[in-house]
């Protein structure tokens, strides 16, 4: 009897959780729409600034191994600053303080706020690749007659580029997560695509649900995309 | 018979390295075509004497000059001194991320300007040379200790230099690797290369150096014909020193 009450009973809650669950999907589904479009948003913030912040990254990585203690000084303060500070307040900054500036729209706003922020970290990654190459390379390339910068662009940095792609794939990884912030200035990228229709919807747990399912399948797609480019250049080494 | 040109002269030569005295008074010539065997206990300085043959290393005081010309890193584009004095190392050094071919053809083309297609035959003809005709397009992760090294001296070659360096070339190889690269630097030397090669095989020193290097403590303290100073070595240390890797 108890048993039976019991057995009803689960079969009850397995039954409204199929239901909840079919609900779901059809949110999932009526939603992808906007959830797309706001995809779309996150891949572009996240490709643009994490291009700039590769060109950052490099450069102040450049700047800590040039010997010029004034480069030094000037790559150390930006890392210190980044690190010291929340990646929301850095976007915050830039988005109120560029406006006084040059009027930014939200888009380039938050592109810079993210460029600014992973440049530190692309810096940090390729200092430590670069410090990383063999001693013994540099000298086979003074020996052969090579400049400094010659042997840097030819010999140093490919072999430390291929050295950084994993740590520089977990960044780019850290990067488009960390695109959501930008949503707080009014961008309605994935993260404020599911913000605007849990609110509008009075559902907020199914609509983040939803957009933690899309960082998932995006991240997961980055990460089979870093493992291929290393096997691919693990092949030649 | 004609008189051989000086390829190098060193005079008084010191190094230090903070407070370590690590080169003291060095002098050394060495002529056209001469093989000069280094040798001498771990720590003595014949690394450093290399380095510095080759601005690696920049000497405290005295003369290093190179084909008659006296050469101050004041006043000297060491890089072009650099393309005339091939230098081959323990580990090889090769590029990791380039083919055997792309060694070989990196120098000529990016600092000496040569157009590919020139140093594309005349890199070709090196590793035929050194025995590595079918390995143009390997990796160097690919190649065993002894091509490693034989294509470190393609790759000096390609430059076209006046003088060799060799700094213990076959010690990081195994034992049965060490006589291709030994041949190897046998025939450059029978063709005429000059040479300054630091290493513990004696036979080389014997069978193909002109000239026998002493070091200990950063100083020269016997120099002669290699058969000469392995029969009687004037000096004590060297004595023992000859013992001790004989
Ligand atoms: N860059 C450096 N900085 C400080 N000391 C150095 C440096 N290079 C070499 N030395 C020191 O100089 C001395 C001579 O070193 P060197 O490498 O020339 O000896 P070596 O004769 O080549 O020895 P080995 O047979 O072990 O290669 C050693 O005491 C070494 O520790
Ligand atoms: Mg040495």
């Amino acid at each position: 009897m108890c048993a039976n009450i019991l057995r009803a009973f689960t079969f009850h809650k397995e039954l409204s959780s199929l239901l909840a669950i079919i609900d779901f999907f059809k949110t999932f589904f009526s939603s992808s729409d906007l959830f797309l479009q706001g995809l779309w948003l996150t891949v572009q913030l996240t490709a643009a600034s994490l291009i700039i912040a590769f060109f950052i990254g490099l450069l102040f990585a450049l700047f800590k191994i040039s010997n010029i203690k004034i480069l030094d000084g000037i790559a150390d303060v930006y890392i210190w600053v980044v690190r010291g500070t929340p990646l929301i307040v850095q976007i915050f900054v830039l988005f109120y303080g560029l406006y006084e500036i040059v009027e930014l729209n939200a888009f380039w706003a938050g592109t810079a706020g993210l460029a600014f922020h992973n440049g530190a970290y692309i810096a940090e990654i390729i200092r430590g690749s670069i410090q990383s190459i063999d001693k013994g390379q540099h000298e086979a390339g003074r020996s052969l007659g090579m400049k400094r910068g010659l042997m840097m662009r030819r010999i140093v940095l490919p072999q430390a580029f291929r050295r950084a792609i994993p740590s520089l794939g977990n960044q780019f990884i850290i990067g488009l997560k960390d695109s959501s912030l930008v949503s707080f200035i009014g961008m309605q990228e994935l993260f404020g695509v599911s913000n605007t229709q849990g609110s509008n919807n009075y559902d907020f747990l199914t609509y983040y649900l939803i957009v933690a399912i899309y960082y998932l399948v995006i991240v997961l797609i980055l990460t089979l995309i870093v493992r291929k480019v290393e096997r691919k250049l693990a092949e030649s080494d | 018979m004609s008189e051989k040109q000086d390829m190098i002269r060193i005079e008084k030569l010191n190094k230090f390295f903070g407070d370590l005295h690590v080169l003291k008074d060095i002098d050394i010539t060495v002529k056209e075509s001469d093989v000069v065997v280094l040798v001498g206990a771990s720590g003595s300085g014949k690394s450093t004497l290399l380095r510095c043959l080759n601005f690696l290393e920049l000497k405290n005081s005295g003369t290093i000059t190179i084909e008659g010309e006296q050469i101050e890193p004041q006043t000297h584009d060491l890089n072009k001194v650099r393309e005339r004095v091939g230098m081959v190392f323990q580990h090889f050094n090769l590029f990791p991320h380039k083919s055997v071919l792309e060694n070989v053809i990196e120098a000529p083309i990016h600092v000496k300007g040569i157009n590919k297609a020139q140093a594309v035959k005349e890199g070709k003809e090196l590793l035929d040379k050194v025995g590595l005709g079918d390995k143009y397009d390997v990796y160097p992760s690919k190649l065993s200790g002894g091509q490693k090294q034989r294509v470190a001296i393609a790759r000096s070659l390609a430059m076209k230099p006046d003088i060799m360096l060799f700094d213990e070339p076959t010690s990081a190889l195994d034992p049965e690797l060490v006589g291709e690269v030994l041949a190897t630097m046998k025939q450059l030397a029978e063709e005429g290369m000059t040479m300054v090669v630091v290493t513990h095989e004696m036979g080389f020193a014997r069978e193909v150096g002109d000239w026998l290097v002493y070091m200990h403590e950063g100083r020269i303290v016997e120099r002669g014909n290699p058969g000469e100073v392995f029969e009687n070595p004037k000096e004590k240390r060297t004595q023992e020193f000859l013992k001790s890797i004989l």
